[in-house]
């Protein structure tokens, strides 16, 4: 079976997701081994300049749905939007990159098409008129290899297991989808977004990601430890679930199963214990560094560098040495 | 006003999950189960809707064999008023659990449904959506913040995106699932096993449902992760910071 790929881009109004670079690096590993075509869907209010950046990555098309309607990732019209795409170009794939985002809206779009879906996917191959896949469950501790019946499959796909795309020669075509902005559903009803902090990198795009732990008691901590280092290595932050139970930091920073996976170059782990539950979002990373008061902590277990020692001594000397280095 | 909550029972969340030799599925030997976390949240939130309007039932539901009886009487001892167990055996995956539910949905008809966004065993975080598609309805996902609001008619949901929390609101009926920060589920009394063991406990068939839910998904083989290689200690900062200059390579 050819298999003809719809990948959904990510954006925050109008600004590109990174990841969706690696669900397209998935889509074309597939299409390398087994042939196949490849359509990049946008949607969005004013996301002209948005699919412009997404045309020089091998796809047949770029599709763009633009409609103010459209201008917030409700679930029930950007499924629709979806459902009615995949159809219409005829997808026998309709993949992401793993994110709320994502995972909001394609189990949706999904079940309207009444087609089965995957998450997490890490790896795909043909496998005869078929296709066999390696998924991530039980929090990283087991990788499944696993079929998928029917001719429609969704997906979402780790970022972290695939690289990004390199640049084709050529420029994909803009193509407009045509709305019935009338037919689109309106459960939902968009209410308004909490201002994120500015001026660090997302955890799941930096090249470096400086994360904290139990061993930070307060806010202000945090900030000056975990927020310096990273700043200091023009990093992101990242949290464990226990600061965010503590209400130290916010739960978009948490890194973990049921949060962020990141794969970044370099991740500083300071104050962490190690619960699988956080392994299961870095332990990807290609460098893993420990500080940690405690020698027995499971963190150590993972980490390429172990440091045993109190962080409130060893982050900011770290800070103070790496202020003497020339930057990463 | 009724409330259902869906119960999947899981492998308790505190277990090490090992891959059995042959590959064939985790090794369960010995392991605990629970409610799944998220579930067990869920059915907090429906509890403290309950203590607030007054009027309101409670129903909890699960998918499987007799094993899952007893996460059902969890959810009775923290204060559900009935419970229903749709016989199935084998595993099912998501669209297969959305299609079960849509029928136990157009049976009880709840005011809405308040579940999990994931369940730890698979981490597949489907469920819900699929359910909401397949019985028309709108859907808030991740809420870590409930409110009901114009009459009982919407509900005011905040939302843990990667970008931080968005606000929706959702028309109700609608499929709502819960993320960690929303509550923290209150422990079981042991008034609260007593009073459970006169409450009903129906049983349904997918058959009596009149659904086919066949899992499309196949599991042929699991593995362990690959491990990651032992590393080294440092002593001091330095010796750290020239690791990873010229060994690692990760700073310059």
């Amino acid at each position: 079976m050819t298999p003809h790929i719809l990948v959904l881009a990510e954006h925050d109004a109008g600004d590109l997701k990174l990841a969706t670079l690696s669900a397209i690096a998935f889509a074309r590993s597939l299409l390398a081994q087994c042939g196949g075509s490849l359509n990049i869907l946008v949607i969005g209010d004013n996301v002209a300049a948005t699919a412009g950046q997404l045309r020089q990555y091998g796809a047949a098309s770029v599709l763009v749905a633009d409609h103010p309607q459209l201008k917030h990732p409700l679930a029930d019209k950007y499924a629709q939007v979806l459902a009615g795409v995949a159809k219409q170009c005829g997808a026998t794939f309709v993949a992401a990159a793993a994110s709320t985002f994502s995972k909001d809206i394609l189990p949706r779009a999904a079940a309207l098409l009444d087609a089965g879906m995957l998450s997490d996917v890490v790896a795909a191959r043909p496998d005869g008129d078929d296709f066999i896949f390696k998924r991530v469950l039980f929090a990283g501790n087991a990788i499944a290899t696993v079929t998928l019946a029917g001719p429609l499959k969704f997906l979402t796909v780790r970022a972290s297991a695939f690289s990004h795309p390199t640049r084709e020669p050529g420029e994909s075509e803009v193509t407009s989808i045509s709305l019935e902005p009338e037919r689109l559903p309106a459960f939902s009803e968009y209410a308004g977004r909490e201002a994120k902090v500015a001026g660090r990198p997302d955890s799941t795009e930096a090249r470096v990601v400086v994360s904290g732990g139990r061993a930070i008691r307060n806010a202000e901590d945090f900030e000056r430890l975990v927020g310096g280092l990273a700043d200091t290595l023009g990093g992101a932050v990242g949290s464990s679930r226990a600061l965010v139970d503590a209400g130290i930091t916010p739960n978009s920073l948490q890194v973990g199963q049921t949060g962020k996976i990141v794969a970044p170059d370099l991740y500083i782990a300071i104050g962490i214990s190690g619960a699988i539950q956080h392994l299961a979002g870095m332990k990807d990373a290609k460098v893993i560094v420990a500080i940690n008061k405690d020698a027995d902590a499971p963190i150590f277990e993972v980490a390429d560098y172990g440091l045993v020692g109190d962080v409130y001594q060893v982050v900011p000397e770290l800070m103070e040495k790496l202020k003497t280095h020339p930057g990463p | 006003m009724r409330i259902l909550v869906p119960l999947k029972r899981v492998p308790d969340p505190d277990t090490r999950i090992r891959v059995k030799p042959d590959g064939s599925a985790v090794d369960l030997d010995g392991v605990k189960f629970a409610v799944n976390p998220f579930d067990a949240i869920a059915l907090e939130e429906a509890l403290r809707i309950q203590e607030k309007v007054g009027e309101c039932e409670i129903v909890v539901t699960t998918i499987g064999g007799d094993e899952c009886i007893e996460q059902l009487r969890v959810g009775l001892a923290m204060g559900a008023q009935r419970a229903l167990l749709v016989r199935t055996a084998g595993d099912l995956d998501s669209l297969a659990v959305a299609k079960i539910l849509a029928a136990v949905f157009r049976r009880e008809q709840p005011h809405f449904v308040l579940m999990g966004k994931q369940a730890i065993d698979d981490d597949s975080n489907q469920a819900g959506q699929m359910l909401a598609a397949l019985l028309g309805l709108g859907q808030a996902t991740f809420v870590s913040r409930l409110e009901l609001i114009e009459n009982n008619t919407r509900a005011r949901c905040g939302r843990e995106t990667d970008a931080g929390i968005e606000t929706i609101t959702v028309r109700l009926p609608a499929i709502l699932t819960t993320d960690l920060r929303l509550n923290e589920p209150r422990y079981v009394s042991l008034p609260g096993i007593m009073k459970a063991k006169k409450k009903p406990l129906e049983e349904t068939t997918v058959a009596d449902l009149d659904v086919t839910a066949a899992s499309r998904t196949r599991l042929l083989m699991l593995e362990p992760p690959s491990r990651r290689k032992a590393g080294q200690r440092v002593k001091t900062v330095d010796e750290l910071l020239d690791k990873l200059k010229t060994e690692a390579r990760v700073i310059s």
